[in-house]
This record gives structure tokens, sequence and C-alpha cells, in this order.
């Protein structure tokens, strides 16, 4: 398992890249730039990429993370690839139910069923 | 047990995203000691961050030079906040609806949305940089009565 910039960690599964928020609170404008910077760069190396976003840590974002998710969605499926995301824990889905942006986004459980899904949908 | 008459708390801060955090960590413990939810605490802190970002982003356009102020007061039922920058204001009806159309796939937008979501009260003056919101205490189920 690769770690970059102490911001997420980097799993390469079989069939998916999945990336985990390490941070509790994503919260900075520094951080958030790092966190783009870094998983921008992972979706560029990946190519066609199967991406998991996998937020198990995270109990508090704002609306710039919003706004960095649809970024990396636009980067990831301007490059043909998939992206979900899981481990989303209820006070934060709440957010996404809100701004409706859980219809935009494929929302799973936990990393296993996120994957089970990428797995059904080759 | 920590309830305590409400005293109005002022202090100035720099545009940086980082100068909000010892005034939130500030407010979020007194909110603690008052025994609010910690989904009242959720949500005072993000409307906090909200429209402190919108306050160094869009008011202060990222002035290192101007300053946020932000009075709160803690009362043992309800939280107020005031975030005041110092650029020209803006009218909050003109913000579109993130929910729906091309702005529900645009980056940005949502901050002043969900500041009206998670608070109960959110009000501008008249000149559109300074927002107050409040945030009742939710009713919860005591034991001890």
């Amino acid at each position: 398992m690769a770690e970059i910039k102490p911001r997420i960690s980097v799993e390469y599964a079989e069939n998916a890249t999945v990336v985990t928020f390490i941070d509790e609170k994503i919260l900075e404008e520094t951080d958030i730039h790092a966190l783009q910077e870094s998983i921008m760069s992972v979706i560029e190396e990946g190519g066609r990429l199967s991406l998991i976003l996998d937020f198990c840590n995270v109990q508090f974002l704002s609306s710039a993370v919003l706004g960095l998710l649809m970024r990396i969605s636009k980067k990831v499926y301007e490059q043909d690839g998939q992206l979900r995301l899981c481990n989303i824990s209820p006070r934060i889905y709440e957010i996404f139910k809100i701004t409706r942006l859980n219809k935009i986004f494929d929302i799973y459980e936990d990393v296993k069923s996120a994957t089970e899904s990428l797995l059904s949908a080759d | 047990m920590a309830s305590e008459i409400p005293v109005g708390h002022e202090t100035v801060v720099g545009s940086s995203s980082s100068a909000v955090t010892s005034v939130r960590e500030e407010i979020l413990s007194k909110l603690k000691a008052n025994s609010f939810s910690e989904e009242d605490i959720f949500a005072v802190h993000l409307a906090l961050e909200e429209a402190f970002i919108n306050a160094v982003r869009h008011g202060n356009r990222m002035d290192s030079k101007k300053g946020v102020k932000i009075d709160y007061s803690v009362a043992p039922d309800k939280v107020e906040l005031t975030v005041t920058d110092e650029g020209e204001g803006f009218d909050p009806d003109t913000v579109p609806d993130p929910r729906f159309g091309e702005n529900l796939f645009k980056p940005e937008g949502r901050g002043l949305f969900l500041m009206r979501s998670y608070m109960d009260v959110v009000k501008f003056n008249e000149r559109g940089n300074s927002v107050c919101m409040v945030k009742n205490k939710a009713n919860q189920e005591t034991t001890n009565n």
C-alpha cells in the first residue's frame, strides 16, 4: 500500500484502485488542494481507471470537498473510467442527500460492495 | 451543569481557511459544555465553515489584508453566529439552487444552501457582507426530570 502526502492511502486491488482518505476532517483549503493533486495524479496514471473512494475515516467535510469530488468525477469519466464512493457516515451521507449529490455519485456501503459493483458492470 | 448566561464574543481573524480554527474550537466546545447534541454541533460546525469560506473567498477575495469578524453567543438553548467580511456584499437571493439543472454538476455553489439547510435562521444584512445564523438546540428527551 502506497501512502501519498499522508492525506490518502492508495491500494491497488485486482480490478480497482482504492483511495482511502486518512483524515477525520477535511477542511483546510491547502489540504483540499493537496488531495486534489494526489488523486488527480492517481487518475492520470491509471488511464481507464476504476476508482473507489473510501470515506471510512472521514467524520466531517465541507462543500469544498463536494467540489473536489465533482472535479474527480469529471476527470474519471473523461478517461472513460468508473467511480464509486463508499463507507460514508450517516451524517455525511445526509449532506449528499440534501444537495442531491447522492443521485450523481454511485455510493456503496463498503469497499467490498463497491468492488463487486465494478465486477458486475464489466 | 455548564450552562451560563450567554455572553457575546467577538473575534476578527485573517482571510485564510486555517484562521478560523481556534474560534471554531472555542464555539464547538461551548456547545458541548451546554449539552448540544452531536447533530447540532455538526450543523453549526458546517455552517460556520461554509460562512467563513464564503467570507474569505467571495467577500474578501482572498485578500490577506482583510479580516473576517466572527461574533457569537452560546445560550443553553441556542447558538447565534454572525460572520462579517470586508467585501462589497452580494444579494443572496440571486444565488441559484445547487440541486437543479446544470448547477447540480458544478463544483461550487453549495455553501449557502448548506447553511440554510442546517441552521434554523440565516439572514443577511442589507449590504450582503454579513450573515447571522441561529441554531436552536434540538429537543432532546431527558430522563432525569
